[in-house]
């Protein structure tokens, strides 16, 4: 049957298509707005906005993959974000053992000291 | 005619399936989950799939560097984080805010969607390569047209590591 496996050949070649790449990473920052909205926590809010950060990365490498002329700059961006978010990982963690020995928790909720 | 399936170009078309079906269930797992530990598990999968997408993106050392720094890095960062400063189990089964419930599934069901239909309506123009974007070209980039971010990047990851440690020790004795 060539139709099927015309069909079979294009599902099989997904991975030279902008729109796949494009199409995932908008999922992912999907999910990590989601997540930061759902989790209490400030470690799982740090945790889902990993997950945005990852997202566009993807959306940068996949433009410089298809569409950039220079495939090297966008190489690079990625990997400053990639400093960038273990930068902001390093000083979260530390502002959030900071709340905790303030606090005892890491809710949120609890953290509302400044409010009138 | 053989099953495309079995081809050299099937097998990389399946493989690659395989790893887009790990970064979303990573990202799921990531949102999903109850317990902190969990969510963290599902970030270092993500991380992984991202690392096999890069890969096909023509660029190993971004790939490299993504299962390095996230893998490696961040999760671990983040797991000292957790046995550092332990959430309160009780206080993540309360019953979600209206915010957490279906309206912010709402919204970034129609965030994820919007961007993804935008994606897919625009005519995405290829434009010429000008070089391969090989390890050994962006080496090159790094020292001489990116220069000044490289060294600024340098300076904000020395600052960091430094306030971080001003910050965690504050209190202490």
């Amino acid at each position: 049957m060539p139709g099927r496996d015309a069909n079979k050949m294009e599902t099989l070649n997904l991975y030279n298509n902008i729109n796949v790449y494009l199409t995932v990473a908008a999922v992912l920052f999907g999910m990590g707005i989601y997540g930061m909205l759902t989790h209490r926590t400030l470690i799982g809010m740090l945790i889902c906005a990993e997950l945005v950060l990852a997202s566009a990365g993807i959306n940068f490498m996949a433009f410089n993959r298809f569409t950039a002329p220079d495939p090297a700059t966008g190489q690079i961006f990625t990997l400053f974000i990639m400093a960038i978010a273990a930068a902001e990982t390093a000083i979260a963690l530390s502002i959030i053992i900071a709340i905790y020995r303030q606090n005892k928790s890491i809710d949120a909720d609890d953290t509302a000291q400044l409010k009138g | 005619m053989t099953n495309p399936l079995f081809t050299p170009d099937g097998l990389v078309g399946v493989v690659f399936l395989v790893v887009i079906a790990i970064t979303l269930t990573g990202g799921l797992i990531t949102c999903m989950a109850r317990t902190l530990i969990r969510a963290l598990s599902g970030l270092a999968l993500t991380s992984a799939g991202i690392g096999g997408i890069y890969f096909f993106l023509n660029s190993p050392f971004v790939s490299m560097m993504q299962i390095l720094i996230y893998v490696g890095a961040v999760a671990v960062t983040i797991s000292f984080g957790i046995m550092l400063a332990p959430p309160e189990g009780t206080k993540l089964l309360k019953p979600f805010r209206v915010l957490a419930g279906p309206v912010g599934f709402g919204v970034s069901a129609l965030l994820a969607g919007g961007l993804a239909t935008l994606a897919a309506s625009t005519k995405w123009e290829a434009l010429p390569k000008i070089n391969d974007g090989s390890m050994y070209i962006i080496g090159i980039q790094l020292l001489t047209e990116h220069s000044m971010v490289f060294e600024l990047i340098s300076i904000v990851l020395l600052i960091a590591i430094l306030g971080a440690l001003v910050i965690a020790r504050e209190g202490r004795e």
